[in-house]
C-alpha cells in the first residue's frame, strides 16, 4: 500500500505505481479466435434483426458475425464499416446494453444476448491490424467542405465525404483528433492509444485535412468557412459545462467532470495525476459514471456520485451504474447540491439538499445532507457554446433549446451548412449516434453538390 | 422399472448398446474400459486373415464436419481393419470374454472371398469363446480395393455365398453388416438371409470426402497433399441408416430378419428410434469417439425412464413398433390437413420462420401483429409444410395442428373431411383405380 492511500485533499500516488496499469486495463479484453467463434455460433442469423434496428448506424449485424463464424473476419469488418467507420471505437464504447444486445432475441430468450460489442471489436480490430483499407477515393470533384471538429461526427462526416471524392479540411481545437473518444470517455473503455490508431485508419483514405488547435470562433469564424469552402459540416460537440447552481462552487477543488477525464486521458504517469481522498460527483450520466470510476481506480477512498432524481432517471445504463457500484462507488439519488463548504477556498464537503418530484416537477424536501469532501466533480450536463458560432457578422445557424437544428439530412436553417453530433438538438450523447449523422450528412452534402 | 437386458439372436447383453467394430473395439484395454462403463457389447475391430497384419497411414485418418460450437455432426475415416497380429486380438478377445461373461463381444470379420480363408479363420475365433461373428461387408475405403468390405457387399451373390461358408463353418451366429453404398439395400439384405444370416446389421459407413484443403486443394484428411474418401458416419448419417433399417424391416422378404441398428447413435432417444423401427439392438461408434464411454449412462437411463413413463416393459415391448407406421408416399392420407400455429409467449421474434417461408416457400407468415414485430401463420397460404417450425430455435415453439373434419381449410376453401384417401384413388392421379363397381 502507498503511504499516501489515506492522505487528506487532493493528492497523487495514492496507490503503488504498478497498481495504476492494472486498474486502468481493458475493461473488456478482446475476445480470442476460440472465444469468438463460440460466441458468433449463438447468433441466430434473425431475419430483419433487431439488433440492427436498435443501431443506430444500422450495421448488418447478423451478417458480421456470420462472416466471423464462417473464417471471414475481414469481410466481417467491411460489413461493420460500410455503416460505421468508427466501428472499432462503437465495438467498445456503445452502451450496447441499452442498444443492440438490450433487444438480441437470446436476451429475450435466455437473459444472455449475443456479445455483439465484443465480436464487433474481434472483426474491426483484425482488419485495422492488417491495416486493411475498404475504401478508395472516387475521382476527385474539385469541392472543397470544411469540418468543424474531428471527434465522432466530423471524422464519419470526412471518411464519407472523401470517399466521394471531395476535399475536407478539418478545423479541430484540440491538438490531437478524436474527439470525446480521445479526451472523454473512461481510459479502460479504450486502452492503448485506439483512439489515435483510429483517426489514423480514417483518414488513411486520404484527401482529408486536419488542422489543429484551430477553435471555431477563436481562429476562424463560420462566415469564413461558408466563403471560402462548397459545404460545411458542424460537428464540434459541447464545449461548455452547466454550473452547479450552488454556493461557494468557486472553492478549490470543484471541478468539471469532462475535463478531469481528459486530463486522466492524456496523462502519460497516472500516478502523478492528484484525486481527493474523498469524492463527490454530481450527475447521473455516462460522463458522472466514468469520473466516479475513475477515481476510484485512481485510489479514492471514497466516492458518492448524487443525482437529483431517481435510479430510473439515471441516463447512465444499468449495467454502467452497477460496473461503478461494483467498483465502490456508492450511488446515492434524490440530492441535489445546495452549498460548498470550504476552508482557506479548499473544499471541505458539500451540502445537498434532498428533493422529490410534485406534480412532475423537481422540490426540495427542505432537508438536507453534508457529505465531506476533498473533490467534487460537475458532470450535470454540457451545453453548446454558442458564442462561437457568431462573428463576422454571418448569420448563426438556428439554434432550438441550445442546440444546433437540424432537418433530416443534418441541414441547418443555414444554406451550406450541416451538422452533427451532440450539438445538434437530439444529440443523444453517443458515439454511435454521431458517427450516424456525420456520415449521412456527408451523403446529403455530397447529394446537394452533385445531384 | 423397464427390463433393458437384451437377447439379439441368442446373444444376451444387460443393455442393447453395443459398440461398433471400430477404433474403440480394436484393443483388450479400450474393450475394459467400456465394459466398466456399462458398455452391453462390442463388435471386436475387423480381423483380417493370419499373416502380416494391415497398415495404415501414419497420417491423419479422419475428417469432420461440425455444427454450431464445433458440435461433431458427422466423421470420416479412412482406417483400415486392426493392423495387429491376429494371434494377439484372438488372445485378448479370449481373455476379455472370460473376464466378462455377461457381456456380449462377436467378432468382426474380413478376409478374403474364398471359402478356405473363411474356414481358416471360424474356428480360431470360436476358440475364444465369442458370442458372434459380424461379416464386415461394408468397410467402403482402402480393403474395397483388395475386393473385400463394400466390394462385397455391393454384390449380393457374393453377399449370399460368404453369408453359406460362415454358416456351413461355425455354430456362433451370422451377422452380416451392410454397406450403403448401394441403390437398394433389400437387395444385399434378402442375399444375405438367403444365405442363412442370423441378422444384418447397418448401416456400415457412406462413401465421403468431409472437407477439401483450400490451401493446397488437397481432400481432407491429408496425407502427403492427397486425399481418399473415407467412411462418413455420426449424427449426419443417422436419418440415412433409419431409412435403410425401415426398408428391410418391412420388406416382404426379410420381414422378421433380425438387426442390429447402426449410424449416429448418440443418445437414448437415438437408439429408441432405431429400435422401433425394427432394430433388435443398437450399436455406436462416433458418440464414444466424441465424448467418450461415459455416454452409455445417459443412454441407459434415458431408455429405462422413457420405457417406464410409457409403460414398455421390455425392449420387445418397443422394437419394431413403428415398422407398420412406414408406408409408400402413395398411402398418406391426403385428407390429412394441419397448419402450424406459432404460440406468441414462447416465440423470441428471431424471425427465422418468416424468412423461409416468405423467401423460399409459401409466403404464409405475417411479420407484424397488430403494427408490431410479431409472427403470425396466414391460414389461407399455409400448405403445412413444416419448415417454419424445423428453422425455429425454440423447441415447441411452432407446433402443427390438426383440422378437424369438418373445419374448412382456409387455404383450399373445402371442408376437412374424415376419410382417409390417398393418391391412388386421388382424381388428379392418372393411374387412379378406380373403386370397385
Amino acid at each position: 500500500m502507498a503511504s499516501s492511500q489515506f492522505k487528506d485533499g487532493i493528492a497523487a500516488g495514492r496507490l503503488d505505481p504498478a497498481r495504476y496499469a492494472e486498474n486502468f486495463s481493458d475493461l473488456h479484453p478482446p475476445l480470442d479466435h476460440h472465444e469468438a467463434l463460440v460466441e458468433a455460433d449463438r447468433c441466430y442469423f434473425c431475419y430483419d434483426a433487431p439488433c440492427m434496428e436498435a443501431c443506430p448506424t444500422s450495421i448488418d449485424i447478423p451478417m458480421f458475425i456470420r462472416e466471423i463464424a464462417t473464417g471471414n473476419p475481414i469481410g466481417s469488418a467491411k460489413t461493420i464499416f460500410d455503416q460505421n467507420i468508427l466501428g472499432g471505437m462503437c465495438a467498445r464504447v456503445c452502451p450496447t446494453e441499452t442498444l443492440c444486445e438490450e433487444v438480441c432475441v437470446r436476451e429475450v430468450a435466455e437473459g444472455k444476448p449475443v456479445q455483439i460489442g465484443r465480436l464487433q471489436r474481434y472483426a474491426t480490430d483484425e482488419a485495422m491490424r492488417q491495416g486493411k483499407q475498404f475504401y478508395q477515393r472516387a475521382a476527385s470533384t474539385g469541392r472543397k467542405i470544411a469540418v468543424v471538429g474531428a471527434g465522432p461526427a466530423g471524422l464519419a462526416a470526412a471518411h464519407r465525404l472523401a470517399m466521394h471524392g471531395h476535399e475536407v479540411v478539418i478545423f479541430e481545437a484540440k491538438p490531437k483528433g478524436g474527439g470525446l473518444n480521445e479526451y472523454g470517455i473512461a481510459a479502460y473503455k479504450t486502452v492503448d492509444g485506439f483512439a489515435q490508431a483510429e483517426v489514423d485508419y480514417v483518414t488513411a483514405i486520404g484527401g482529408i485535412d486536419i488542422r489543429y488547435g484551430k477553435a471555431l470562433g477563436r481562429d476562424f469564424h463560420l462566415s469564413n468557412l461558408a466563403a471560402d469552402y462548397d459545404a460545411v459540416f458542424l460537428g464540434m460537440g459541447l464545449a461548455g459545462v452547466n454550473a452547479l447552481r450552488a454556493e461557494g462552487e468557486d472553492a478549490d477543488g470543484v471541478e468539471n467532470a469532462v475535463e478531469f477525464i481528459a486530463e486522466l486521458r492524456q496523462a502519460s504517469d497516472l500516478s502523478r495525476l492528484p484525486i481527493g481522498r474523498r469524492v463527490v460527483v454530481i450527475g447521473g450520466g455516462m460522463t458522472a459514471i466514468d469520473a466516479a470510476i475513475q477515481s476510484k481506480l485512481l485510489g479514492a477512498e471514497e466516492v458518492t456520485i448524487c443525482y437529483r432524481r431517481g435510479k430510473d432517471r439515471m441516463n447512465a445504463s444499468e449495467y454502467e451504474q452497477d460496473l461503478a457500484a461494483s467498483h465502490g462507488v456508492t450511488i446515492r439519488h434524490w440530492l441535489q447540491p445546495k452549498k460548498v463548504h470550504a476552508d482557506g477556498g479548499k473544499v471541505t464537503g458539500i451540502e445537498l439538499a434532498y428533493t422529490a418530484e410534485k406534480d412532475g416537477k423537481l422540490i426540495s424536501t427542505g432537508e438536507t445532507l453534508t457529505l465531506a469532501a476533498d473533490q467534487i466533480f460537475k458532470a450535470i450536463g454540457q451545453t453548446l457554446d454558442a458564442g462561437a458560432l457568431n462573428g463576422s457578422g454571418s448569420a448563426a445557424p438556428e439554434l432550438v433549446n441550445g442546440r444546433i437544428k437540424v432537418d433530416g439530412d443534418g441541414r441547418t436553417s443555414l444554406p451550406k451548412v450541416w451538422a452533427g453530433g451532440d450539438c445538434i438538438l437530439g444529440g443523444d450523447d453517443l458515439t454511435v449516434s454521431a458517427v450516424a449523422q456525420g456520415r449521412d450528412a456527408a451523403e446529403s452534402i455530397d447529394r446537394a453538390l452533385t445531384g | 422399472m423397464a427390463d433393458i437386458r437384451n437377447n439379439f439372436v441368442g446373444i444376451k447383453s444387460p443393455n442393447p448398446f453395443w459398440l461398433a467394430s471400430a477404433p474403440p473395439t480394436d484393443k483388450a484395454y479400450n474393450v475394459e474400459r467400456a465394459f466398466k462403463a456399462g458398455w452391453g457389447g462390442v463388435v471386436w475391430k475387423t480381423l483380417g486373415e493370419e499373416g502380416p497384419p494391415v497398415v495404415n497411414v501414419n497420417g491423419p485418418r479422419y475428417g469432420a464436419i461440425y455444427g454450431a460450437d464445433r458440435r461433431l455432426l458427422g466423421l470420416n475415416n479412412i482406417e483400415l481393419i486392426t493392423d495387429r497380429a491376429l494371434q494377439t486380438n484372438l488372445r485378448e478377445i479370449k481373455q476379455v470374454k472370460k473376464d466378462w461373461p455377461d457381456r456380449a463381444i462377436v467378432v468382426s470379420l474380413m478376409v478374403p472371398c474364398e471359402e478356405e480363408c473363411w474356414k481358416a479363420i471360424l474356428p480360431v475365433v470360436e476358440e475364444t469363446g465369442a458370442d458372434g461373428i459380424e461379416l464386415n461387408f461394408g468397410c467402403p475405403h482402402g480393403m474395397s480395393e483388395r475386393g473385400m468390405g463394400s466390394a462385397v457387399g455391393q454384390v449380393p451373390e457374393y453377399v449370399e455365398m460368404v453369408v453359406r461358408w460362415c454358416k456351413a463353418n461355425t455354430r456362433m451366429p451370422v451377422i452380416t453388416k451392410l454397406t450403403p453404398n448401394i441403390t437398394d439395400i433389400r437387395k444385399p439384405a434378402r442375399a444375405a438371409h438367403a444365405g442363412g444370416t442370423d441378422a444384418v446389421s447397418l448401416i456400415n459407413t457412406i462413401n465421403s470426402i468431409t472437407s477439401v484443403d483450400l490451401d493446397n486443394f488437397a481432400p481432407q484428411p491429408t496425407i502427403d497433399g492427397k486425399g481418399t474418401h473415407g467412411g462418413y458416419c455420426g449424427p449426419a448419417v443417422k436419418p440415412i441408416a433409419m431409412s435403410m433399417v425401415s426398408e428391410i424391416a418391412r420388406d416382404a422378404e426379410t420381414r422378421g430378419l433380425p438387426i442390429s441398428g447402426i449410424g449416429g447413435i448418440t443418445t437414448w432417444r437415438d437408439a429408441a428410434e432405431f429400435m422401433a423401427l425394427g432394430a433388435g439392438n443398437v450399436q455406436v461408434c462416433t458418440a464414444a469417439m466424441t465424448y467418450g464411454f461415459k455416454i452409455v449412462q445417459e443412454m441407459i437411463s434415458g431408455l429405462s425412464n422413457w420405457m417406464d413413463a410409457k409403460g414398455h416393459a421390455t425392449l420387445d415391448d418397443v422394437i419394431g413398433r413403428a415398422v407398420p407406421n412406414v408406408t409408400d408416399w402413395q398411402f398418406l392420407n391426403l385428407n390429412y390437413i394441419t397448419k402450424a400455429r406459432i404460440n406468441q409467449d414462447l416465440c423470441i421474434k428471431c424471425g427465422r420462420c418468416y424468412i423461409a417461408c416468405e423467401d423460399t416457400s409459401h409466403q404464409a407468415i405475417a411479420n407484424t401483429i397488430n403494427g408490431a414485430r410479431g409472427f403470425e401463420v396466414i391460414d389461407a397460404e399455409c400448405v403445412a409444410c413444416n419448415l417454419c417450425l424445423d428453422v425455429c430455435p425454440v423447441e415447441n415453439c411452432i407446433t402443427m395442428e390438426t383440422l378437424q373434419p369438418g373445419a374448412i381449410d382456409e387455404r383450399t376453401g373445402k371442408v376437412v373431411e374424415a376419410e382417409y384417401a390417398n393418391w391412388t384413388t386421388h382424381p388428379n392421379n392418372p393411374m387412379a383405380k378406380v373403386a370397385a363397381e
